[in-house]
C-alpha cells in the first residue's frame, strides 16, 4: 500500500467526551456562582477570580518548564483550581491573597505529586487552607452584599433587632454560631448574605451542580450522601436543616469539592460513603468545632480515606464466586 | 421497553445505515485465494496435498491437528501453487496454502448432500461439525465442535468427552459491534438455514430449546427468523441496542438470566452460544454438502466508495473486497479487519478473509484521532460502564506497572476484552490495550 495508515490497538471508537471537555464544563457550570459574587461583590471579587485563575495557570506552567515537563496548562485543570479557590475567598481580601494561594495550591497541593490525576488532596481547598493558617484576620473578614450594579443590600441588622456593626462582620453561620439565624430563606437562597464570594447563592450553584449531574460529570451519590447526612443531623440535633443546607460553603463544596475526581473514591459505594463522611464531618464541626464552617476541612479529612474506601468498596464482580473462608 | 439486556456498557454510534439495507452480492470468484493454516483458535490445521495438486471447492486440503483444532477446505478449484508463509492478520508471516483458481468453481465429487437431522444422531452431528471446518464466525474463530465435545484434556483428541446436560443453544445474533451488517442481512437472508443449523446444534447438544438474540435495530431479522422458526422450539429473543450486548456471557444473561461462573464454561449453566453465521454454514452444509468455504463480510466505513455487504470466498485478498467496492475515497487513515471495537488495524491489504473476518471498516484520516493521553483522573466512567463490573482503571494501572499479582486479585482475567473501557476514558488511556498485554504476560508466565 502506499498511503500511511495508522496501526493502533483497539477500540477504535473514543466517545467524544475528554478529560479537557470535563474540566471546561465543570468551568461552565460555576459561571452561575462565580458571576452571582461578581454581581453581590463587585469589581473587586471579579480580580479576585482573574488573579486566581491566572496565577494558577501561570504557577502550572512555570512548575512544568522547571520539572522539564510537558505543558499541561491545555488541559484546563488549574483553570478549574484557580476558580474554585477564588470562589472560597471573602470578597475583601487583597489580590496578593488569591495570588499566595493559587500558587500554593498548583505547587504544593498538586504539581508535587506528580500533576493531575496524582494529587490526594482537593488543591483549592489545600489552598484555602493554607490561606486560612496563614492569614486568618484577612480571611474571616466578611461583608455583606453592596453591589456594583446598584444594588444595595443592608445586612438584616433592624431584623435581628441588632446594630448594623454587630451583623456587618458576621457571615449566616457567624451569627447561627451567636444563636440569631434570622435571615430570611429567600435571600440565602438568593446568595444576598455575607460569605465568600462564590458560596453565598444556593441557587446559583445548584443550576451548576444540576448541570453537571444531568450531564452526567458528576455522581449523584457524592453530593446525596453529603447533603443528606447533613440534613438527617441536623434534624437530630434539633437543628434546622434547611438552615444548615443554605448556609456556608456546603453547597458549593457538596457540588464542586467533594466531587473532585482525583481525590475522590472511583467506585459507588465509595462516592456514597465519602459524601456521608463529609456530612458528619462537616456537622461536627459545625456543632462542636472552634471554627464556624466545617466544609473545607470535611472533605479534606475524607479526602486522606479515599484510597481506603476505594479498596473496601471493590464491587462484586460479574460471575464472581466468593471463595469460601 | 422491556427489552432484555445485561448491566451497564456504552452506545456507541452504530454506523451500520451505510450497509444495514443492502443484500448480500457475491463478490466473483478471486484468481487466487490464500488460506492459512491457523484460522482457529488451537493448533493449525496439517495440509493434505501437495503444490501442484488440483484441487476442487469444498475439497479437505488441511486436517485438524489436536483436540482443539478443525479442518480446511478449498474455497475455489485450481491447483495448489504454494504451501509457505504468508502475511496475516495477526501481524506475522503464517504457513498457508495458496490456490490458483481455474474458473471452473469445480465442486468436489464426495460433498454428501441433502442430510436430513432425523437420521443423524448426536455423536453424528459433533463428527459432521467438525468435518464442516466450522468455526465461530463471530470474530473468535473458537472450533464449534469443541464446545459440544470439550476435550477433558490435550490427550482425549478424537474422543468425545461427556458434557453436562444442556438446556439451551442461544446463537448470537446481536451483532453489536458498530458498522457490521454481515449477520443482519444473513439472518434477513437465510433464516432457514439458520435455524437448521440451530436444531442440528440443538439435537448435538441434547438441549430441548433453542434462543435467537437479536439486537432490536434488525426488526427484519427478527421477523424472519420468527417465520422460519415457525413450529419448532426456538425463541427469537430481541435486545435492547448496547454495546457489547453480543458478548457470550451478557448475552446468556440478558436472554436466560443466567450468571456463568467467572472460571467456568457457559456450558456450566447449561448453555451453549454459537454464532447466527456458524449456525447458517452448518445449516447450509447440510443441505448442500458445503463446507465452511465463504462467508458474508460487511466492508463498509466513510473511506470506502461503495460499502456493501459481500459474499466471499475464504482466502480471498481484503484488496479485491475494496477494490469491488470502487476503492478508497480518500487515503485511509485506519483499515480494520472486523469491527471497531475489537477489530485489529492492519497495514497491509494483501491480507486473507479468513473463517472469522466479519467486517472491513475503513476510516478516514478524520475520523482518526491521534489521542492526547492524559493521566487517570479518575473519573470512574470505565466502571461505570464494565459490563463484568471491574476496575479497568486500577487494572490497567497495575498492568502498567508489572503489578500482576494486584492485576490478579482484581479479577483482570475475567475481562472478555469488550474495549468499553477505552471506549468511554476522557483521558484516552490505552485501558484495553494495557490490559491485554498483562494479560498475556501472566499467561506467558504460567
Amino acid at each position: 500500500m502506499e498511503t500511511e495508515v495508522v496501526v493502533s490497538a483497539s477500540p477504535h471508537l473514543r466517545a467524544g467526551l475528554s478529560a479537557e471537555r470535563i474540566m471546561w464544563l465543570v468551568v461552565a457550570a460555576l459561571i452561575p456562582a462565580a458571576g452571582t459574587g461578581v454581581f453581590y461583590f463587585g469589581r473587586h471579587a471579579l480580580l479576585i477570580i482573574l488573579v486566581s485563575i491566572a496565577t494558577a495557570v501561570i504557577t502550572e506552567a512555570l512548575t512544568c518548564i522547571l520539572m522539564k515537563r510537558p505543558l499541561t496548562i491545555g488541559d484546563g485543570s488549574a483553570v478549574v483550581t484557580g476558580l474554585l479557590l477564588a470562589l472560597t475567598l471573602p470578597p475583601t481580601v487583597p489580590l496578593w491573597i488569591p495570588a499566595a494561594g493559587s500558587a500554593f495550591a498548583i505547587v504544593l497541593g498538586k504539581q508535587i505529586y506528580g500533576g493531575l490525576g496524582y494529587n490526594p488532596f482537593n488543591p483549592a481547598l489545600v489552598g484555602r487552607a493554607f490561606l486560612l493558617a496563614s492569614w486568618p484576620v484577612l480571611m474571616t473578614k466578611w461583608v455583606w452584599p453592596e453591589g456594583s450594579l446598584g444594588w444595595v443590600t443592608e445586612p438584616p441588622a433592624a431584623a435581628l433587632g441588632l446594630s448594623v456593626d454587630a451583623v456587618a462582620g458576621s457571615t449566616a453561620l457567624g451569627l447561627w454560631g451567636e444563636g440569631l439565624n434570622k435571615i430570611p430563606y429567600l435571600q440565602m437562597y438568593l446568595g444576598k448574605i455575607a460569605g465568600s464570594l462564590g458560596e453565598t447563592s444556593a441557587l446559583a450553584i445548584l443550576l451548576g451542580g444540576l448541570f453537571l449531574l444531568v450531564f452526567k460529570i458528576i455522581d449523584w451519590r457524592i453530593p446525596v450522601g453529603f447533603l443528606g447526612t447533613v440534613v438527617v443531623l441536623a434534624f437530630l440535633w434539633g437543628e434546622d436543616p434547611l438552615f444548615h443546607l443554605l448556609a456556608g460553603g456546603l453547597l458549593l463544596g457538596a457540588f464542586f469539592m467533594a466531587t473532585d475526581y482525583v481525590t475522590t473514591p472511583v467506585t459507588p459505594r465509595g462516592r456514597l460513603i465519602f459524601g456521608v463522611g463529609c456530612g458528619l464531618f462537616t456537622m461536627l464541626i459545625r456543632m462542636y468545632g472552634g471554627l464556624p464552617e466545617g466544609v473545607c476541612y470535611s472533605i479534606l479529612l475524607m479526602n486522606i480515606a479515599t484510597p481506603l474506601l476505594d479498596r473496601w468498596t471493590v464491587p462484586k464482580r460479574f460471575g464472581e464466586v466468593r471463595a469460601n473462608g | 421497553m422491556g427489552l432484555k439486556t445485561f448491566k451497564k456498557g456504552i452506545y456507541p454510534p452504530s454506523g451500520k445505515e451505510l450497509t444495514a439495507a443492502l443484500p448480500v452480492e457475491e463478490l466473483p470468484l478471486p484468481a487466487q485465494v490464500v488460506l492459512p493454516l491457523g484460522q482457529h483458535i488451537g493448533a493449525p490445521a496439517k495440509p493434505l496435498v501437495e503444490v501442484g495438486a488440483e484441487v476442487a471447492t469444498g475439497q479437505k486440503i488441511a486436517e485438524a491437528q489436536g483436540g482443539v483444532s478443525v479442518p480446511l477446505h478449498a474455497s475455489i478449484s485450481g491447483k495448489v501453487v504454494a504451501i509457505e508463509p504468508r502475511p496475516h492478520v495477526c501481524g506475522r508471516l503464517e504457513p498457508a496454502i495458496v490456490i490458483e483458481s481455474d474458473g471452473a468453481d469445480r465442486r468436489a465429487p464426495d460433498l454428501v448432500t441433502g442430510r436430513k437431522l432425523e437420521e443423524l444422531s448426536a455423536e453424528q452431528i459433533k463428527v459432521l461439525m467438525k468435518e464442516a471446518g466450522l468455526v465461530g464466525m463471530g470474530g473468535a474463530a473458537f472450533p464449534t465442535h469443541v464446545k459440544y465435545c470439550p476435550p477433558e484434556t490435550e490427550a482425549s483428541h478424537g474422543q468425545y468427552c461427556p458434557t453436562q446436560p444442556v438446556d439451551y443453544v442461544i446463537l448470537n445474533g446481536a451483532e453489536c459491534e458498530p458498522y457490521l451488517t454481515c449477520d443482519h442481512r444473513l439472518m434477513v437472508e437465510q433464516a432457514a438455514d439458520v435455524i437448521r443449523g440451530l436444531l442440528a446444534f440443538m439435537k448435538a447438544a441434547g438441549a430441548s430449546r433453542g434462543m435467537i438474540g437479536v439486537e432490536a435495530n434488525k426488526p427484519d431479522a427478527i421477523a424472519a427468523l420468527r417465520e422460519a422458526a415457525d413450529g419448532f422450539p426456538v425463541e427469537v429473543v430481541p435486545l435492547k441496542v448496547k454495546y457489547p450486548q453480543g458478548e457470550e456471557r451478557m448475552l446468556i444473561y440478558a436472554a436466560t438470566r443466567r450468571v456463568v461462573p467467572a472460571n467456568a464454561l457457559p456450558i456450566a449453566v447449561g448453555v451453549i452460544v454459537n454464532n447466527v453465521a456458524t449456525a447458517a454454514a452448518f445449516g447450509r452444509y447440510l443441505r448442500e454438502g458445503l463446507p465452511l468455504v465463504d462467508r458474508i463480510v460487511t466492508v463498509t466505513g466513510k473511506g470506502i466508495k461503495e460499502p456493501k455487504n459481500l459474499r466471499v470466498r475464504i482466502g480471498t485478498l481484503v484488496e479485491d473486497l475494496i477494490k469491488y467496492c470502487g476503492g478508497f475515497t480518500e487515503p485511509p487513515g485506519r483499515i480494520i479487519l472486523g469491527g471497531p471495537m475489537t477489530g485489529p488495524a492492519v497495514y497491509r491489504l494483501d491480507l486473507p478473509v479468513m473463517k472469522a473476518t466479519s467486517g472491513i471498516l475503513v476510516q478516514t484520516r478524520r475520523e482518526v484521532e491521534k489521542p492526547q493521553v492524559l493521566p487517570c483522573i479518575r473519573c470512574g466512567k470505565c466502571i461505570q460502564v464494565c459490563p463484568f463490573n471491574l476496575l479497568p482503571n486500577y487494572l490497567a494501572d497495575y498492568a502498567e506497572h508489572g503489578r500482576f499479582e494486584e492485576a490478579e486479585k482484581y479479577g483482570i482475567s475475567q475481562c472478555r476484552e469488550c474495549g468499553s473501557c477505552a471506549y468511554v476514558c476522557p483521558s484516552r488511556r490505552p485501558l484495553l490495550q494495557l490490559v491485554k498485554n498483562a494479560k498475556q504476560q501472566i499467561k506467558a508466565a504460567q
